[in-house]
């Protein structure tokens, strides 16, 4: 887990776990890899969505516990 | 003798120095307790404001007021640049080379727009997230005939409602101009809803429909053509303007890098709960410095200074310091230039907009009016 960067988003209403997402993904470099920790279910597709309409690349959809864990990388 | 040291004397920094200084009124006066602030400006504004002067309802001297006047008078004001957080010396060390030593630090530097990031719209668009910017907005607004006017959302962004108001507010000043049938209403958001948050995104998604305004979705600001006057997005969709409009993305005060304390966009580490920064006991962090994932709002961080200063009190006369923040936020929507409604949630309950009233934004008004009262540690 060293080399992932972790955003806990769980109970973020507003921006929300996405923007948390873009948010990392526009100040770090190419390459790095997001988990992005939501406490809402619509994190799991919404997540995936826009990381498909941005060129980027989702490495992990999972749930544990009632947390929705995205891991995405960036890709360009 | 123990020393605060509050950096930042916005309404997060003035709050905390005013409630502590209240409450331990006997031990600032006898020398036990020094409470400083440090601010870049001697003036305090009321960022809020930014958006009624860019429709010329507000100018910009209504908008602050001298930060010495808020302060109780027993907090020591410094008026000037830090350069640099030591946390081994545990000072701040000032742009003239003078040191500020602190037992407990409070970092409420807040954050700055960043418009610089998207190549072109410095140039090309508009912001009204600076003093200037809602002046220079106010003059294009004066001047504008009609036409496409797109106003778009760059992230992290404070004030999350301010693109729904500003959206429904030039509508409604547009008409109010004769304007309205010459001009075109488009608004871009960054995710798969038109607010991010989806009580919000239901409410005002038919009231777009309704209203006739535009909107595109998944919409990342990447760059503007000022030149031929077109903004492209991350994900590759290209708009026409005649006027452009950002809610530009924002980043931390570069202090926050020289002190190596922040992540690339210069948001600090910060406990949700405790509001400390991670790996520190007495370095609290507060409003828009912090990477919590919450709004970026003159509200977050009144509610957080509450629990700062509770938290410094009780430290101070021999606690432990565990007052709990629970992720409060609290905002008005203006809906219009007559109707407005709120929000309030934390990390446990989402919001319920209410039906928009004129009751509300009349209240609205008054608070914008009443706010001084706010970093007062009164309201």
């Amino acid at each position: 887990m060293d080399d992932i960067k972790v955003i806990d988003a769980r109970g973020s209403f507003c921006p929300g776990p996405l923007m948390e997402l873009i948010k990392g993904i526009r100040q770090e470099a190419v390459g790095t890899v997001f988990e992005i920790w939501s406490s809402d279910a619509g994190s799991a597709k919404d997540i995936p969505e826009w990381v498909a309409r941005a060129g980027h690349e989702v490495v992990q959809n999972r749930e544990e516990d009632g947390i929705y864990k995205v891991q995405v990388k960036k890709v360009r | 003798m123990q020393r605060i040291v509050i950096l930042g004397g916005g309404v997060g920094g003035t709050i905390v120095a005013n409630q502590v200084a209240r409450q331990m009124g006997t031990e600032l006066r006898t020398g036990a307790l020094d409470i400083t602030v440090i601010s870049e400006s001697a003036q305090h504004v009321y960022q809020p404001m930014f958006l009624y002067i860019a429709f010329d309802q507000v100018v910009p001297a209504e908008a602050q007021k001298p930060e010495r006047d808020i302060l109780d008078r027993h907090v020591h004001l410094k008026v000037g640049n830090a350069e640099r957080i030591d946390r081994e010396a545990q000072a701040v060390i000032m742009q003239d080379g003078e040191k500020i030593s602190y037992d407990y630090l409070v970092i409420a530097t807040g954050s700055r727009p960043a418009p610089e990031t998207i190549p072109g719209l410095t140039e090309g668009g508009h912001i009204f997230y600076t003093e200037e910017g809602a002046l220079k907005l106010r003059e294009a607004l004066h001047n504008f005939q009609g036409g496409r006017i797109v106003v778009t959302v760059g992230v992290p962004h404070k004030c999350p409602v301010a693109p729904l108001e500003f959206t429904f507010m030039v509508q409604e000043w547009m008409k109010a101009r004769g304007l309205g049938d010459k001009t075109e209403l488009v608004y871009t958001y960054p995710i798969g809803r038109i607010h991010s948050l989806e009580p919000v995104a239901n409410w005002a998604t038919p009231v777009f429909a309704e209203r006739g305004i535009e909107s595109h979705i998944y919409f990342n600001p990447e760059n503007v053509d000022p030149a031929k006057r077109t903004i492209t997005s991350l994900e590759g969709e290209t708009l026409n303007y005649d006027l452009l409009v950002a809610i530009p993305p924002h980043r931390g005060q570069d202090i926050i890098s020289r002190s190596e304390l922040g992540d690339a966009g210069n948001w600090i580490p910060t406990d949700r709960y405790s509001l400390r920064m991670e790996g520190a006991d007495n370095i609290f962090v507060l409003g828009d410095a912090t990477n919590l994932p919450i709004s970026k709002a003159g509200s977050t961080a009144h509610f957080e200074a509450d629990v700062v200063a509770a938290n410094l009190v009780n430290l101070l006369r021999g606690g432990l310091g565990s007052v709990r923040y629970d992720g409060k936020v609290f905002c008005f929507i203006e809906t219009g230039l007559k109707n407005a409604t709120y929000i309030q949630f934390d990390y446990a309950h989402p919001p319920k907009p209410q039906e928009p009233t004129e009751m509300i934004h009349m209240f609205k008004l008054a608070y914008n009016r009443m706010y001084w009262l706010t970093p007062a540690g009164v309201l």
